[in-house]
């Protein structure tokens, strides 16, 4: 079974028509040659490069290319036209190291013995990937899981992907003050009843949103932790420029700032891809 | 005594922001004051509380100088703004990347900024900061000032350029609070908070015997209070339903005048008018300062300030007020055009005697006898309505507007004058405000908490009704930023995002489909406007999907509603 098809049977339905292939496996479809490769994004997350006649086209789709200890890492794929996301496409995103930001975590989560924290982060791949951080900056105290967080670690567990110890929420006892524990949900919890069994909780959002002030308070949580599985600035530059490709579309969130970058100040062939309509 | 460093107020800084609750804020800041070296307690109050009175250099300057002496091209830096929403914080993202385009500042090593700026260390006070190095910086030379802030910036560690820009250019703007303010030096010095909020009532001076007046303990106070005017207390939007439900006779009627509250004091010394922002405006109102002098010594009123038309015995429209407002001279021709008086309505203190713990109906007549014994035809008297029952009150509030009045005070037969905004009391009841529906043309993303999101909406009405046969025209009326809840601004900021026309730098041109039912206070003529026209206080009051944009009023409507009072 391939890494990711447990999360995708999860989140599409169990019953879906699925067919899980290789990184790098080539396929046929008419006149192309289609192969998948590592995006670095999430567990399973993949690149399409298609090749017809001599032309490669690569979509990159969500990618990121700092280390993660819970996916494969990105690959790089030449290409004569690239179509990549441009989420946190302006020169003020630029991410620390996971393991850096574990540390943070950890340091603002262990500094409150009195109140649970509450950790809000997207439950697929963000949630993961931070459990795997600071399983490899040893932290070995058990965090405790929300739901929606839970059925997606469950997947990861089963790929082999090693992360801290963890628990569902739901098993401990409604009483139970929470003293100093950890708990990872997803932002769609925040301020919603779920929290009301929660006494005076820290809360924290971990996003590469949270880069700027306002963007945390506009939220109302308290801690902003800054990462993402999105490429920041400087690796959306140099991906477009090691791909080699000729000819770049953007997609996907700042299109029109970084294809005017593209042109402007790199000199590279670039145009928005919303604006084709 | 402690010392305040830079660094020690930035953490306090990142913490308070770091945290929701109050309580919280309040224990942070003061334990952070209780045993501060005064020079540096009074910048860090004054910092927090936003109000330091000149700033000493814009952000916009601030983004210039990193800008123009780095590789990044101007339209890239400006989209980077437009994202954070902070000039401060802009540069502090941007600056790790660009400081290494910035090769040597151009400062020659010689000169008084030089020898300041080799003085900075990481333990120097904050008042340091705020009265030695950034005035030296303010009062440099254009090109000078540009060096100095690069090497500024160039010596500070990668962390401190956020706090550092702050204090330039002002306003934290963390959710502290005045009244937050208030509370926390009360607990750090145990001291009432009336106190306090009367001591803050002087002006500040962000000096060590500022802060030493504020701080010191409370038997020491001195019983004349001088110029000092006392803490206004503020009403509320009245639920009229609740109010209902107690017995009338509790309860006294006034009119509530559109005009601006007034704090007139008269003193041995002379008089002193005070305005809600707690601002002196003397020079603004000479002839209000003049009637004075007919008042008995120690008396202090409590009143609006208003316009008023002799001849119709009614207040002039606000527009008339505004022309006298902000002046630090009155011509001749602005004092007969648009002449005030003060419309009393409360006593604070007789004889030198605090009458805040008496009861309003004991004011009121104090204040009642104390004017039949002045009679000055610039000093009026609101009278109480006479009501025995609640359904009589919609029928005042009608008279009300006819009399020019914006609408009803309720306020409770036995109140004392508490200070600031405590409910419960006062209420006012002001008439419906006035509504017109009109299309969205114009959006551009806020600022601070709103950075990043369209919040800035320009509204648009037709230049002819829709049963005109010719091509009709939308014509922008009214800016509004307020009115929609969270959910609706984020729906509204991606519909935006994705039925853009044009762009004008920061500014869309969305297209004309959206309607708004903007509310607001009055209409009246003006040249500067477009559409010949500007309103009062606009904002949303309900985003009408149910209507199309041909449905939108037009200009024609917004004319009739002129000087409807």
């Amino acid at each position: 079974m391939n890494q990711s098809e447990g999360v995708l049977r999860q989140r599409l339905g169990r019953g879906i028509n699925l067919h899980s292939v290789a990184y790098g496996e080539p396929h046929k479809l008419g006149q192309a040659n289609v192969s998948f490769h590592s995006a670095g994004h999430v567990l399973g997350s993949a690149q399409i490069r298609i090749e017809v006649a001599g032309e490669i086209w690569l979509v990159t789709g969500d990618y990121k290319r700092c280390h993660d200890p819970s996916c494969t890492p990105f690959e790089t794929v030449n290409c004569d036209v690239l179509i990549t996301e441009s989420t946190f496409g302006l020169p003020i995103y630029r991410w620390k190291t996971g393991q850096e930001i574990a540390n943070e975590i950890y340091g603002w989560w262990s500094e409150e013995r009195q109140h649970p924290s509450i950790l809000f982060c997207y439950a697929f791949g963000k949630a993961q990937r931070i459990l795997a951080e600071l399983k490899a900056i040893g932290v070995e105290n058990e965090i405790l899981l929300h739901g929606a967080v839970e059925t997606v670690t469950k997947h990861y567990r089963k790929a082999g992907i090693e992360m801290v110890k963890t628990r569902p929420l739901s098993e401990i006892d409604r009483e139970d003050p929470l003293k100093g524990r950890l708990v990872i949900a997803p932002p769609s919890a925040y301020r919603s009843t779920w929290m009301k069994r929660f006494r005076e909780p820290q809360t924290a959002f971990a996003s590469g949103w949270m880069t700027v002030k306002g963007a945390r308070r506009r939220r109302g949580y308290e801690r902003g932790f800054v990462i993402s599985d999105h490429a920041d600035w400087p690796s959306l530059i140099q991906t477009i420029k090691e791909s080699e490709a000729k000819h770049v579309y953007v997609t996907h969130g700042q299109d029109e700032v970084l294809s005017r970058y593209l042109r402007e100040v790199e000199g590279i062939k670039a145009e928005s891809l919303n604006l084709l309509g | 005594m402690q010392k305040a460093s830079l660094n020690s107020f930035g953490n306090l800084i990142t913490d308070i922001d770091q945290c929701n609750a109050t309580t919280r804020k309040i224990s942070l800041i003061s334990k952070f004051i209780t045993d501060i070296d005064p020079r540096d307690g009074a910048w860090v109050l004054v910092l927090l509380m936003g109000s330091r009175q000149k700033r000493l250099i814009t952000g916009r300057r601030l983004r210039e100088i990193l800008q123009k002496n780095s590789k990044m091209p101007a339209w890239l830096f400006d989209d980077c703004f437009a994202q954070v929403g902070d000039s401060a914080e802009t540069i502090s993202l941007l600056w790790p990347q660009l400081k290494d385009d910035i090769k040597s500042t151009g400062l020659d090593g010689s000169g008084d900024i030089e020898l300041i700026l080799n003085g900075l260390s990481k333990s120097n006070p904050l008042h340091w900061w705020m009265e030695t190095l950034f005035p030296s910086i303010k009062n440099l030379t254009e090109t000078k000032q540009s060096k100095s802030i690069l090497d500024l910036w160039k010596r500070l560690p990668d962390g401190d350029h956020y706090l550092v820009n702050k204090l330039m250019t002002g306003g934290f703007r963390i959710g502290v609070s005045k009244g937050l303010v208030v509370k926390s030096i009360a607990q750090a010095y145990k001291l009432k908070e009336t106190s306090v909020l009367e001591r803050l009532m002087k002006p500040v001076l962000a000096n060590a015997s500022w802060y030493e007046l504020l701080t010191h303990p409370e038997e020491i106070e001195r019983r004349d209070r001088g110029a000092i005017p006392y803490p206004f207390y503020l009403a509320s939007p009245v639920e009229i339903e609740k109010i209902k439900e107690t017995p009338p006779t509790d309860w006294i009627l006034e009119y509530k005048w559109d005009g601006i509250r007034g704090q007139l004091i008269r003193r041995e010394t002379g008089a002193y008018l005070w305005s809600r922002g707690e601002e002196l405006v003397n020079d603004t109102f000479p002839e209000i300062i003049m009637m004075a002098d007919n008042l008995p010594s120690d008396t202090v009123l409590d009143g609006e300030i208003l316009c008023w038309d002799n001849e119709s015995n009614k207040p002039m429209p606000f527009s008339a007020l505004q022309r006298r407002l902000g002046r630090k001279t009155v011509s001749k021709k602005l004092l007969k055009d648009c002449p005030t008086v003060f419309m009393a309505y409360d006593i604070i203190e007789v004889n030198a005697n605090d009458l805040r713990g008496n009861a309003l109906e004991n004011r009121i007549n104090i204040l009642k006898n104390l004017l039949n014994g002045v009679n000055h035809s610039i000093l009026l008297f609101d009278t109480v309505k006479d009501f025995t029952h609640w359904d009589q009150v919609n029928k005042i509030r009608e008279q009300a507007r006819r009399d020019g009045a914006e609408g009803l005070m309720i306020k409770k037969i036995n109140s004392e004058y508490l200070s600031g905004r405590k409910r419960g009391n006062w209420w006012k009841y002001k008439h419906e405000p006035m509504t017109l529906d009109a299309v969205l043309l114009y959006a551009q993303a806020g600022t601070g908490k709103r950075a990043n999101l369209f919040t800035d909406y320009t509204f648009a009405l037709w230049d002819a009704g829709n049963e005109s046969s010719q091509e009709r025209k939308l014509v922008t009326f009214a800016k509004a930023y307020s009115g929609l809840n969270n959910d609706q601004i984020y729906e509204l900021d991606r519909w935006i995002r994705t039925h853009t026309l044009e762009r004008y730098g920061p500014t869309r041109v969305v297209e004309p489909k959206q309607v708004f039912e903007i509310a607001f206070e009055g209409v009246m003529e003006s040249r500067r406007h477009k559409c010949g026209l500007a309103v009062r206080f606009p904002r949303i009051k309900r985003w009408r999907i149910d209507k199309v944009a041909s449905e939108a009023d037009c200009i024609e409507e917004a004319q009739a509603l002129i000087d409807i009072h």
